[in-house]
């Protein structure tokens, strides 16, 4: 018959592949940042374009440099997620410049460096974002609040272009300050949350994005719902996001029961930053993340921590990047010491013995026949 | 009694509705058939025919050679044409031994002696029955049966696991067996229990074949030692180690048997040819096989004779409607490719199906692992795949073994859910072979290096030989010098 009739055993297949995969993330995020487009307007939509171009043309360079297929390599999708993450962790209105370095840093550095595709430590977005907040912190904490497209206060198209370019002070008037930065400035000043608060901030105007924030985490609603979808659908499994989120719920409340006054409610920690796009769809990156459950558990609760950490004591408002990579370095460790245990080994690889109740079958009580002995 | 679970596995679709449900019928016998010596586990069989010699059907043809092997018996009458080489169930294509028989049409059977009532023979007979007709294990793994029986009753097993839960997909010839004859399968495992001199039986069978399941129960209702099960489906519950684990909760220990947790597994087709051994003094030469897949126009289970070949079965189901159909004996999980439709049916052939490019999913290029982890929640055996592939591409081989590649039972698992088409099996495949032939070659080293320290130990006891020789004789010769060079000290 034909040639490949030499193909090896299974001769079937499930139908998801790579480009499958990362086309339904990409799908599950759409509705949060269609809507961050809405909130935000062009300047967004141009963040995002100039994210998603940049990234896939250095994907596209380093494959040609390294030799390498180009086409399947851009097409897994791969580098136009990278840049479609990276994007919704930006402030909307960023310079174009930020996400033209970010994106080529995220696959150059991030991802192709080590080997491409599968081969990055890091989470090659959030180690974008980490750089650019440490090497350009006045253009990454510009955050504005929304200028919804029917508000009228939002910039048309030609106007969108300018902001973007650097060519427009327009974002002078209209920024303020995210919830989690507001309350890390405030708690400076010795301020308590119960006088914080009022006024900055509401539960619900949270959940639906009405807040200041990155691109893609203010919509968490849109996220949660995307989130959802993704575990229904099996692209990514409950324990990195259960893990994480846990994580911080717990914290949280546990120390606001402590002290209200000093710490936040765990809604607020829950509903604000990036925390809920981190849980599922940054944190559930199959690359820089465990591949046993328990691992994937250990993990997603170590960034549920760390952003715990970082926003109550560390030196910045929002962790969640800073968790992201910071476990990612953890990921090798926690895969060599957390692995399944083996069929008919124990957890140290040793032959599992047999415990007694092999000497009786399982139909001797039912038949009331003795087994032998 | 309480299901267990077992860990991983996949949900393949079926597609057993092709040939489900569909009568056994027998194939026209051929007018040759080809009989590889090498159908079991172990040494191949030793012919005891010779070219031209006229034999009966049910006559023996090889007899076993060693203990794990399994004598060969003729299919139908006819006379022997040839004995020499013929192609390989196997993907390599390469030619076995074959005994080659060219039918009459009469179907005259040699002498059968059943005995008068196989209860009365002792279990140690009627393990050396089931030997002598030839019977291996019919699901695939082609272990001599009563080699199994034997060292089971040895080993104190319990429970007989009468395996029907044929959880590859399109096979449906245990469904099929199961459906029209199971009065004398509940007899074959009346009769292995006896040679078991075990108490207890459960039939297993996965709960997508609802027939079978009340056909069993039927006949083995007036059994109280005989309880039938329905197994989820799940790929793969018919693996014996999965299979023991369902019904138990108990693992086989690693480098263990089977018979450690006190159960002994064998196939449905295996009760069945033990009814026909001890009962008829059949041997077994013939058994069901499934013909399907999308490129077989009639689908159907055959009874087709050991040594008919596939293009035989082919041909009688409407033959192959796509050119680029892939031809497997067995199903898709673990079936061999076969080179081409010139290969005979052996006993552990369940299957033979021509699959189209659609069914068994679209070429896709393997692409790098991108560490997803679906292969580790596949994995039965609880390994990490994507980890020991790593090491076959890496030629670590001391690293692949410390990750468990001895454990791995191929059932492809990995591979089916992969969405980087990774052909994980392969790999381990290689590896498989590389540590062969290392420690083949490290085999060789040793034997080198024993045979020249014992050339070295042999020259220097010549070479003391001679040295106590001269000694001597040097001490025949002067008898005084040395007594005065002893007294000098």
């Amino acid at each position: 018959m034909s040639a490949n009739s030499f193909a090896g055993a299974p001769h079937a297949h499930d139908r998801d592949s790579v480009p499958r995969l990362m086309g339904a993330v990409l799908l599950a995020i759409l509705p949060a940042t269609v809507y961050g487009f809405f909130l935000f307007g062009w300047p967004a939509f141009n963040l995002l374009a100039i994210t998603v171009l940049v990234g896939l043309l250095c994907e596209a360079g380093c494959l040609w440099l390294a030799g390498r297929p180009i086409r399947p390599g851009v097409m897994d999708g791969s580098a136009l997620l990278t840049g479609v993450l990276l994007a919704l962790s930006l402030p909307p209105w960023a310079p174009w410049w930020i996400g033209a370095i970010g994106a080529g840093f995220a696959v150059v550095v991030g991802k192709q460096v080590f080997g491409g595709t599968g081969q990055n430590i890091f989470n090659p977005a959030m180690l974008a974002r980490v750089m650019l907040l440490v090497s350009f912190p006045v253009e990454m904490t510009t955050w504005l609040t929304p200028h919804p497209w029917w508000s009228g206060t939002a910039p048309g198209w030609l106007d969108g272009w300018l902001i973007t370019l650097g060519y427009s002070t327009a974002t002078d008037g209209v920024t303020g300050a995210t919830i989690l930065g507001h309350v890390r400035t405030e708690l400076g000043m010795n301020h308590s949350l119960g006088q914080i608060l009022p006024g900055h901030y509401q539960a619900g105007a949270a959940a639906l994005g009405w807040t200041g924030g990155s691109l893609g985490e203010t919509a968490e609603w849109l996220v949660l719902l995307g989130g959802l979808w993704l575990l229904r659908r099996r692209v990514i499994t409950w324990h990195i996001p259960v893990g994480m989120l846990g994580a911080v719920l717990v914290l949280a409340s546990g120390f606001h029961l402590l002290d209200p006054q000093r710490f936040a409610d765990p809604v607020l920690h829950l509903l604000s930053g990036s925390l809920m796009l981190g849980a599922f769809f940054i944190a559930t990156d199959p690359v820089t993340s465990p591949i046993a459950p328990l691992g994937q558990i250990v993990f997603g609760v170590g960034c549920g921590v760390l952003v715990y950490i970082i926003r109550t004591w560390g030196g910045y408002p929002e962790g969640v990047a800073f968790a992201v990579v910071l476990m990612n370095a953890a990921t090798p460790l926690i895969d060599h010491y957390i692995r399944p245990r083996a069929y008919g080994r124990t957890w140290s690889g040793k032959p599992r013995p047999v415990p007694a109740r092999a000497k009786q079958s399982p139909l001797a009580r039912k038949s009331g026949v003795d087994a032998r002995d | 009694m309480r299901l267990h679970d077992f860990r991983g596995g996949v949900h393949p679709p079926s597609r057993k509705h092709l040939s489900a449900g569909r009568p056994i019928e027998s194939l026209p016998l051929p007018s040759r058939l080809h009989i590889p010596l090498q159908q079991h586990a172990g040494a191949p069989a030793l012919p005891v025919v010779t070219v031209g010699q006229q034999v009966g059907k049910g006559e023996l043809l090889a007899r076993e050679q060693g203990v794990t092997s399994a004598p060969l018996h003729a299919p139908s009458s006819g006379r022997i044409a040839a004995i020499g080489e013929f192609t390989a169930p196997h993907a390599s294509g390469l030619p076995l031994p074959t005994i080659i028989l060219d039918t009459d049409g009469e179907e005259r059977w040699a002498e059968r002696e059943p005995p008068a009532d196989p209860f009365a023979l002792s279990p140690e007979e009627v393990a050396h029955r089931v030997g002598a007709a030839g019977i291996v294990g019919m699901g695939g793994a082609n272990f001599p049966a009563a080699v199994k029986l034997s060292k089971a009753r040895q080993a104190g097993v319990h429970t007989l696991v009468i395996n029907g839960a044929e959880c590859e997909p399109y096979v449906t010839c245990d469904d099929q067996l199961m459906r029209e004859r199971a009065g004398e399968i509940a007899d074959g495992i009346a009769i292995m229990l006896h040679a078991l001199q075990a108490p207890h039986a459960v039939v297993a069978i996965e709960n997508n074949k609802p027939e079978a399941v009340e056909a069993m129960s039927d006949a083995c209702r007036h059994d109280a030692r005989i309880e039938v099960l329905s197994l989820p489906s799940r790929y793969p519950a018919g693996s014996a180690k999965q299979l023991i684990q369902l019904l138990t909760g108990l693992e086989t220990p690693a480098g263990g048997r089977g018979t450690d947790t006190g159960l002994l597994v064998h196939n449905v087709g295996t009760a069945y040819a033990a009814h026909r051994a001890l009962r008829h003094d059949r041997p077994l030469i013939s058994r069901i096989v499934t013909v399907s897949g999308g490129a077989v126009p009639e689908p159907r289970n055959l009874e087709v004779p050991i040594g008919a070949l596939a293009a035989d079965l082919l041909a009688y189901c409407g033959g192959v409607s796509d050119e680029r159909a892939r031809l497997l004996m067995g199903g898709p999980m673990m079936g061999q490719p076969l080179p081409g439709p010139q290969v005979p049916v052996i006993k552990g052939t369940n299957g033979i199906l021509a699959l189209t490019p659609d069914e068994i999913g679209e070429a896709v290029e393997p692409s790098p692992c991108i560490r997803c982890g679906r292969c580790v929640d596949a994995c039965p055996m609880g390994l990490l795949p994507l980890e020991l592939s790593k090491r076959a591409r890496g030629e670590d081989w001391e690293g692949i073994q410390a990750l468990g590649l001895n454990d791995c039972m191929s059932c492809g698992s990995c591979a089916y859910v992969c969405p980087s088409h990774i052909p994980l099996p392969q790999y381990f495949a290689y590896a498989r072979g590389m540590l062969a032939a290392q420690r083949r070659e490290e085999q060789k080293a040793r034997r080198t290096r024993e045979l020249m320290e014992q050339r070295q130990a042999r020259f220097e006891r010549q070479e003391r030989a001679k040295a106590e020789a001269a000694a001597q004789r040097r001490a025949a010769k002067k008898p005084r010098t040395a007594v005065l060079e002893a007294d000098e000290d």
